[in-house]
């Protein structure tokens, strides 16, 4: 191998500092929601306690967080599922070239780049003005879908691009139904880009925040649940609840993570040797 | 897995071949039919929560609001009264200076960074572990990601202290947080990952052997940097610029929490009309935007195919 540029010292040093500036600040609340019962927002830490843990149990002081983290997770699961499904459909749908996929496609586009105070707006008004109730799980979904699902479509696109064709065409020439070739070959072989959806799907959701804003309802969503918080919070108790959602998002994007390497293992264990000369 | 998965379709197809052949036709009326199909979820879901709000928006823009209630009608007096403000004009001012600083600072990181991981980083683990490493944090709250810069830029904080304690400043600086310094800071901490990805992906389709053959023929390592790599990677830098502009000029929150509810936006003006529940006002305030987002992007796509470049 030839030696290291003197430039690659230099990058590193500025990727380096790219990961702290990206990670230092969630650090930092990580460190401070273990602040005495008697520290403030900002160092010094006047003790080390679990005290602000503690406090996102009582009721009185955070309001009703966990109820609101029952309905995220619930509505991050039914946005995961129906993103996925839509979006294989989708994906599966614009290999064709079907009259109007042009449309569809810049459609698609324009939900992603759309302001999403707009959805809110425009959402909120269509359910007041047709007398509809607005709910997380109405509203609240359909808004969420439009941010999630052209993500999972360009995902889609990417991974049928790089798909090679002649799998479906060795499927259909043993006789494989159009639904067989699907679901034995097509969809086995795109999995792992399947769990990327669904992770998309399912943090996007969770973390959403300006398309759920008018669109939930009487019952907030955690973010909007958070966000209510800073404005009437002023302790770490807010810090170990930032702690801890964020743990849990690193928990789901590592399980997915782990997933995806495990699928890879086994197939690099279990995969044919057809065409390696064997 | 895939040995089994496929050992059975053959096995659990014995059927006639020529069964299967007319969905190898491509186009004509059945393939669009199936496509239709397949892409009717999508589509429904685009139709009722993307172009009947904005259909209902626009419709709003043009209706009468009295203190309680929203009136049916067909007044221009929203937009009149939209247009004939100067705090519109600064609004939208404010609005496109976010957007254009933030666009430049994510650009230089976002190029630096994608630039290290496809040209620098030799092993393809590393560099995935890498890119994963930088995009993480999308996959988090972006509210608590604000939050998690008061302890750093507070009047107490992190950054008063050590430029005090290394006697920088005698007094802490009060221009860190709930400023236009804060909510940049805040834009380009959410949004260089949309600037690295698209970037980065590019990078990595670049024929290696255009940069062998640009040192075998004299360049110097900045010279091919400038005459390959940024020609080659203008299409991703394209689809990052559309992502980061159009998610800072709709934005609204990040504004709202890293100002101190001191500065205003295009976001802001309209969340403000639905605190108030103006919504013929927001309505009117969101079409203008919508529009000016449009616009933008319409430029920018005469740039790029975005569909060629996933």
């Amino acid at each position: 191998m030839e030696p290291r540029p003197r430039s690659f010292y230099v990058l590193s040093a500025f990727f380096g500092l790219f990961v702290l500036f990206l990670y230092g600040p969630t650090i930092t609340i990580g460190i401070l929601s273990f602040q005495g019962p008697s520290g403030g927002l900002t160092f010094p830490m006047r003790g080390v306690s679990l005290h602000w843990f503690a406090d996102l149990f009582q009721e009185q002081a955070v309001g009703d967080i966990w109820g609101a983290f029952r309905r995220s997770f619930a509505l991050g699961l039914i946005v995961m599922v129906t993103t996925v499904v839509i979006s294989v459909m989708a994906g599966l749908a614009f290999r064709k070239r079907f009259a109007g996929s042009g449309v569809l496609f810049y459609l698609a586009i324009a939900s992603l780049v759309i302001p999403s105070i707009l959805i809110s707006l425009g959402v909120g008004l269509i359910f007041s003005q047709l007398g509809l109730k607005i709910h997380w799980a109405t509203s609240g979904l359909g808004s969420q879908l439009t941010w999630t699902l052209p993500f999972g479509l360009l995902i889609m696109f990417a991974v049928f691009n790089r798909f090679d064709k002649s799998y479906e065409e060795a499927a259909r020439d043993q006789g494989a139904t159009a639904w067989q070739t699907i679901r034995y070959v097509v969809l086995p072989i795109i999995a792992p880009s399947l769990l990327g959806v669904a992770l998309f799907g399912f943090t996007l959701s969770y973390d959403e925040f300006a398309r759920t804003l008018l669109t939930a309802g009487s019952y907030n969503t955690l973010p909007l649940e958070i966000f209510g918080m800073t404005t009437n919070v002023t302790t770490p108790v807010i810090y170990a609840l930032g702690t801890l959602t964020t743990l849990f998002s690193f928990a789901i994007i590592g399980s997915f993570i782990a997933t995806v390497l495990i699928i890879q293992r086994r197939r690099a264990r279990l995969g044919s040797d057809a065409g390696k000369g064997v | 897995m895939t040995e089994t998965l496929t050992d059975r379709a053959i096995s659990g197809a014995p059927g006639d071949v020529a069964a299967a052949r007319p969905a190898r036709r491509g186009a004509g009326i059945g393939a669009n039919v199936g496509g239709w199909l397949q892409a009717a979820p999508l589509t429904l879901v685009l139709l009722a929560f993307l172009v009947a709000p904005i259909a209902m928006i626009v419709t709003v823009s043009f209706w009468r609001a009295t203190e309680f209630s929203i009136i049916p009608a067909f007044s221009f007096e929203n937009y009149e009264f939209l247009f004939g403000s100067d705090v519109t004009y600064r609004v939208f001012f404010a609005t496109f200076k976010y957007a254009s600083i933030t666009w430049a600072v994510t650009l230089a990181i976002g190029f630096t960074v994608a630039y290290f991981l496809a040209f620098h980083i030799r092993s393809q683990t590393m560099q995935i572990a890498l890119f994963l490493l930088c995009t993480i944090p999308f996959w988090t709250s972006n509210i608590i990601r604000m939050i998690s810069w008061i302890p750093f830029l507070g009047r107490n904080g992190i950054a008063n202290q050590t430029l005090i304690d290394w006697g920088v400043i005698d007094q802490p600086l009060e221009w860190l947080l709930y400023s236009d310094f804060a909510v940049i800071l805040a834009f380009v901490h959410l949004y260089t990952l949309f600037m690295v990805v698209p970037v980065f992906n590019t990078m990595m389709r670049i024929d290696k052997s255009l940069l062998e053959a640009a040192r075998d023929n004299g360049a110097s390592g900045l010279q091919t940097l400038v005459h390959v790599i940024l020609p080659l990677t203008k299409p991703g830098i394209m689809i990052g610029t559309i992502f980061v502009v159009t998610l800072v000029m709709g934005d609204f929150i990040t504004v709202r929490f890293m100002s101190g509810s001191q500065k205003a936006n295009v976001g802001r003006l309209i969340s403000n009309d639905i605190g108030l529940l103006q919504y013929p006002s927001a309505a009117a305030t969101a079409v203008v935007l919508l529009c000016t987002v449009l616009i933008v992007i319409g430029i920018l796509l005469r740039f790029v195919n975005i569909r060629k470049e996933l």
